[in-house]
């Protein structure tokens, strides 16, 4: 049944040899994209000749002229377009900082308590994370922004709270605290970060040659706060602070933090710890039964097993959705624009946008903030998933 | 794993002893509990019923200080909650639309029921064409209803199933390609996929209604609401492209390589062996980029369409003859609860369908 194959080449050949397939579809998709590209820059360089707006990005330099409510850094409405570009993403960076470590601690508890021998725990934390997570953010904000922080008070019927700080519709008013050297009590700080860096690893090194264990949590505490306490005391201990005083209509001075603010930073760290909740769930279920109980067969403490075989593995299963979560919240702060927080998409992709209508550059200048932050934040996880990984052996 | 009871406890007894109050912080912890419990229902009672007014003509009852919710604000506006400024005459079409979706939905979603594949087709191909000619009129004699008076729950639902519709095939085209031998076609992909998902939805809405115009040829105008359709199908493709490699990575490589065993081409390929398993893999990660989508549709309020949070924002902010305190919360637990039923529905859906199909895990 031998057939001689050679023989039946044809002139058709071709169009079935996988590799010349490729090739052609790889081109024709080049094709396709160029001329869609070229449609695009030609139409829009067209669409913008006609309406007369420039192009470029020498807007940046000018001044913006417009004042905006809430700034990380110094600004003024004289100062250029650029720099409400760097107050928007340092208001961004803000919120989503804070909210990430309040999404974190919030969610954390309520997906401990979901997993909780508690029956009314595990339930309460069950009705918080199906309520939560299945109401859009927006209207949470609204909720927060609205019909939360607009219930409260004036600022001169404000009661106050712990005696120095005061909640009302203008925001939340607390002091200020000024201290003489700031910039050393940071940097003992961040000594003593590096400080109790070093010693976890000297302890995880020792344990592991004499399986002696050497006491983490309060040394490490002692480093990061004892050395900024201690210098603070050196420096002559001058902390001042500067309270905020009822004027006419509202507060003055002191720290005040905007409704905006608070009902963006509520509405996304509530919404987020729904996620996480479910997410600490499901690690510390995804740890196998028998790690438990070997843990319980060898003699571990609850808390041991816990600390030593159960947490560092379900850590394994949090992190990569964890970090997701993390950049949905950042992304979602985007949101702000919404009840007028100031933050990136807010400023700049709102009232630079309408000013200087020049949409393409920046809406595509926001973009690319946002995606780097993106690229930063997976080249950090891969990084740490590759550590973290289990090395099989 | 309970202690055997040491008591003649009757069970309810011995189940609270348990479950609520095995130790001493157990006990703290079920008395907090039970009296968060306890406010929180005081509360919502007060809020819906105790103080809440139900009836008026306007918003002046709901003024005063203290007012629970204010009732006939939502029997006022439920109409334009649902339908937004449709005309009333013509709003028999949307409800025949709804019904016409349900009749195939419902069968589809019952796994018993027989003639999935026509359902299917009918769903896709046929009923599209139906929905838009009945929504938009302008044939057949019927009145034509152009988009802008299109709004509140009506464009919630169009926007997410039109985003799904669209976002399904593009998504299935961007995860095969990011999985394809071919270089070119497999960097598009990633380069689209990451992109997108690395940029908030705002952003994309932004750019398809400032930026999509200056793309296009002058002469050419489009539809608001089409802008922001083609900005969430989109958006949602690239997530659910994700999903959809998700489930094309768990299909085993002996069903690769038996296709390519069997001679068979790579549509074919794809077609009869590893996309259908994969999506039957994928159908709860499906319906969990749905339930995400349809939360962000209430995003396209920024860009001015009025979806139903739009519309209720704009009810509680704008009206004058309504504008209290009290009307605004009581416009957004409305919207709260319309919004929650359909997530928590759908997340109930997806949550039996995993179980379903989890046959072979035990």
């Amino acid at each position: 049944m031998q057939r001689d194959v050679s023989a039946k080449r044809s002139w058709l050949d071709p169009i079935y040899d996988p590799k010349i397939r490729g090739i052609v579809f790889q081109a024709l998709l080049v094709i396709a994209l160029g001329f869609l590209a070229y449609e695009i820059v030609t139409n829009t360089i067209a669409n913008l000749k006609r309406q007369n707006i420039a192009s470029g990005f020498d807007f940046l330099a000018r001044t913006a002229g417009f004042e905006v409510s809430q700034s990380v850094i110094p600004y003024t409405s004289t100062d250029s377009y650029a720099r409400a570009f760097a107050v928007g993403l340092t208001n961004t960076l803000l919120v989503a900082a804070l909210g990430i470590a309040i999404a974190t601690v919030v969610g954390f508890i309520v997906g401990l308590g979901r997993l909780s021998s508690n029956w009314l725990i595990a339930k309460l934390s069950l009705l918080y994370v199906e309520v939560v997570r299945n109401v859009p953010l927006l209207l949470q904000l609204f909720v927060w922004y609205i019909a939360v922080l607009r219930a409260l008070p004036q600022p001169h019927d404000a009661k106050p709270i712990a005696g120095v700080f005061h909640l009302d519709t203008r925001g939340l008013h607390g002091p200020l605290p000024i201290f003489g050297h700031g910039w050393l009590i940071v940097l003992a700080a961040a000594v003593g970060v590096g400080l109790a860096v070093t010693y976890y690893r000297r302890a995880v090194q020792r344990q592991q040659l004499t399986g002696v264990r050497t006491p983490l949590l309060w040394p490490s505490l002692g480093l990061i706060l004892g050395l900024p306490v201690v210098a603070f005391l050196l420096t002559g201990a001058s902390l001042q602070f500067d309270h905020p005083v009822l004027g006419r209509y509202n507060f003055d001075g002191g720290l005040t933090l905007l409704p905006e603010f608070l009902a963006l930073l509520a509405g996304l760290s509530f919404y987020t710890a729904s996620f996480i909740a479910e997410i600490v769930r499901s690690g510390i279920e995804g740890v196998p039964r028998g790690q438990k109980e070997a843990a319980d067969a060898i003699g571990l403490t609850r808390g041991q097993a816990l600390r030593l075989v159960v947490i560092p593995q379900a850590l394994r299963l949090i992190i990569p959705p964890l970090t997701n979560q993390y950049l949905n919240l950042t992304k979602n702060s985007a949101l702000a624009v919404a009840i007028g927080y100031p933050d990136l998409v807010s400023v700049f992709a709102g009232t630079v946008l309408n000013q200087t209508g020049q949409a393409v550059e920046v809406v595509l200048i926001t973009m690319a903030v946002y995606l780097a932050i993106s690229l930063v934040t997976s080249i950090l996880m891969n990084w740490f998933n590759a550590r973290m990984a289990i090395v099989e052996r | 794993m309970h202690p055997p009871p040491t008591t003649f406890a009757s069970a309810p007894i011995r189940w609270a002893r348990v479950n609520l109050f095995a130790t001493w912080s157990n006990a703290v912890l079920t008395l907090t509990g039970a009296a968060l419990s306890l406010w929180i229902v005081a509360a919502i009672l007060d809020w819906a019923v105790f103080s809440a007014v139900f009836t008026g003509a306007d918003g002046s009852a709901c003024k005063a200080e203290g007012t629970g919710a204010c009732w006939p604000f939502i029997q006022a506006k439920m109409g334009l909650f649902m339908y937004g400024r449709y005309p009333d005459a013509e709003r028999w079409r949307v409800d025949l639309t709804y019904v016409l979706a349900l009749a195939a939905l419902v069968p589809l979603m019952i796994p018993r029921v027989p003639g999935k594949l026509w359902l299917t087709i009918y769903l896709l191909l046929a009923f599209p064409l139906i929905a838009y000619v009945l929504l938009r009129g302008g044939l057949f004699g019927l009145v034509g209803v152009p988009t802008e008076l299109w709004g509140g729950l009506l464009v919630t639902l169009v926007v997410a199933c039109v985003g799904i519709a669209a976002s399904f095939p593009l998504g299935i085209l961007l995860a095969l390609g990011r999985r394809s031998e071919l270089p070119i076609i497999r960097y598009a992909s990633i380069g689209f996929i990451e992109i997108v998902r690395g940029v908030p939805l705002i952003t994309v809405l932004f750019m398809a209604s400032v930026m999509l115009p200056l793309f296009l040829p002058g002469d050419i105008t489009i539809d608001k609401l089409l802008r922001a359709l083609v900005g969430v199908a989109l958006f949602s493709a690239a997530y659910l492209a994700e999903t959809i490699r998700g489930g094309l990575q768990s299909i085993p490589r002996g069903q690769y390589e038996a296709a390519d065993a069997l001679g068979l081409s790579y549509a074919q390929k794809m077609g009869f062996i590893i996309l259908p398993q994969a999506l039957k893999l994928t159908i709860p990660g499906i319906v969990n980029s749905f339930i995400a989508l349809f939360k962000d549709t209430s995003l396209v309020l920024i860009i001015g369409l009025f979806d139903l949070l739009g519309i209720v924002q704009q009810s509680v902010q704008s009206d004058p003859k309504w504008f209290a305190h009290s009307t605004a919360t009581t416009g957004y637990v409305f919207a709260g609860v319309v919004f929650w039923l359909f997530c928590f529905g759908m997340s109930r859906y997806s949550a039996f369908l995993e179980r379903r199909l989890a046959t072979d895990r035990r």
